[in-house]
């Protein structure tokens, strides 16, 4: 799995951050999205799938 | 400006007199029409947009603008009284398209990281076990929404923004007449511009030496960015102070009023912080207390489901119906606080989504830990059907709730 983040679209909801820290932080200075690691193990995919899901800009593509 | 040609539409808004069931009309609709023209009171119609791919499609869009000032903005005041068009420096985030929406959001985003939010923790749990106390020390039954609901998020966002707690009987009054349906737009005008003064006088006073509080540290980072204007700032630190104890508030007395009232679902609830905040989820979703009033304008031809929607017409976006999508949330009247339902639009959806929304969950999921462990026996003293709910404002919710313990 390959996470994908396209920070222009990012609206630093957080969101992503709430379904999984530990993929997913905020940049401290305009909130837009820092992952944390971009090939997670198998057991954080289903969470990978619903940050893209509820991410609000539809920023995040997960790629397999 | 759609002038409506057929007199048999529907007419919006619609009315919410429960607080748990949506209103009848709005069932018809979700059944036979999810994407269908309603009239308005100034005589234009508008489309609704019920379902939730369709509401998530529209309000991440940028072909739909948020300037809900423009003269051709689906309107659902009086008939006769549109907003005056914005100043430039009165705009805020709330209503700026692209280009320059992303920017000013981003200028303030660093203040409502989930990681920021987090940290005020502590400072959110004192303030309402403050509130408790007073609660419990007080006299019974008590009214909910005085003692917790509206002093809670009041109290957090006069402290992250840096404005006087005290002032708060002001900016509630005034904040109470702009989001009543009925109140003339004379009246919400004089509203508006008593707290946008205030806020710039506020401002104007933290200008000699900024201090550690949002609306401080946002003159420094505008003065060296080169882009500090008192004007635009207080525009912002209003929008912030008004969304930021509105909103909390009502969602406060609605989630209790449910919890109360439901003991099946107040005791599956036990006392997991990690299920109330999935409970917090199920209580967004269910009650949608922003609903009607979100709108858009089309600014180019856009194909919603079946629909063209043309350029300079406008879209109400129905979050409440949208979170009952069937599709989306099997069995979707049923109140669960162990449904997963983050996927609501809630909060809105696309580049507006709720700034403050990582504020409200923290505030719902310690006022709904700490209230039911402190006070178990806490009950409602009042009949469910007898609650005053704000059926005459924009944003949903309850006007009083009595309780005793």
């Amino acid at each position: 799995m390959k996470i994908v983040a396209d920070t222009t679209r990012c609206v630093g909801a957080g969101q992503c951050v709430l379904t999984e820290p530990r993929l997913f932080d905020q940049s401290p200075e305009d909130g837009t999205v820092l992952v944390l690691d971009d090939d997670p193990p198998p057991e954080l995919h289903g969470a990978a799938r619903d940050a893209a899901l509820v991410c609000p800009s539809q920023a995040l593509s997960i790629a397999v | 400006m759609a002038t409506s040609e057929k007199s048999d539409l529907r007419q919006f808004p619609v009315i919410r007199t429960c607080p748990y069931t949506p209103p009848a009309e709005y069932r018809e609709l979700a059944r036979d029409e999810p994407i269908t023209k309603v009239g308005l009171p100034d005589g234009t119609w508008a489309w609704v947009v019920s379902r939730h791919e369709h509401v998530r499609q529209v309000l991440n869009d940028p072909r739909f603008s948020a300037d809900r000032s423009h003269p051709d903005f689906p309107n659902q005041g009086p008939a006769g009284q549109r907003p005056p068009r914005a100043a430039e420096a009165d705009r805020t985030i709330l209503t700026m398209d692209p280009p320059q929406h992303g920017p000013a959001r981003r200028a303030v985003l660093g203040e409502f990281t989930v990681r920021r939010i987090n940290a005020l923790v502590p400072e959110i749990q004192r303030i309402v076990d403050e509130q408790i106390d007073q609660l419990l020390a007080g006299p019974q039954p008590a009214d909910l929404v005085e003692a917790l609901s509206l002093p809670v998020p009041s109290r957090v966002i006069c402290a992250m923004l840096g404005v006087p707690y005290a002032d708060h009987p002001f900016f509630q009054a005034n904040t109470a007449a702009m989001i009543k349906r009925d109140t003339p737009m004379r009246e919400r005008r004089e509203a508006f511009d008593r707290i946008r003064d205030y806020m710039a006088d506020l401002i104007a006073t933290k200008e000699a030496d900024p201090p550690d509080d949002l609306l401080g540290r946002q003159i420094r980072q505008r003065r060296a960015d080169g882009a500090y204007d008192r004007r635009s700032l207080a525009a912002l630190g209003f929008l912030l102070l008004v969304a930021g104890h509105e909103t909390t508030a009502n969602m406060i007395s609605l989630g209790t009023l449910k919890l109360l009232d439901d003991p099946e679902q107040r005791a599956r609830l036990g006392d997991d912080p990690e299920r109330t905040a999935g409970a917090v989820e199920e209580m967004l979703r269910y009650f949608t207390i922003v609903d009607s009033g979100v709108a858009r304008l089309a600014t180019a031809d856009t194909t919603v489901g079946d629909v063209t929607v043309r350029a300079g017409e406008g879209v109400l976006l129905l979050g409440l119906l949208a979170n009952r999508d069937p599709d989306v949330f099997p069995d979707p009247d049923a109140f669960d606080v162990e449904r997963s339902a983050r996927h609501h639009v809630a909060f809105g959806f696309g580049p507006h989504q709720c700034l403050g929304q990582n504020l409200a969950r923290v505030e719902l999921r310690v006022v709904f830990d700490t209230l039911l462990r402190r006070v178990p026996t806490l009950r409602l003293a009042a009949d469910v059907a007898g609650l005053p709910v704000k059926s005459d404002a924009t944003i949903f919710g309850l006007y009083a709730l009595p309780v005793a313990w």
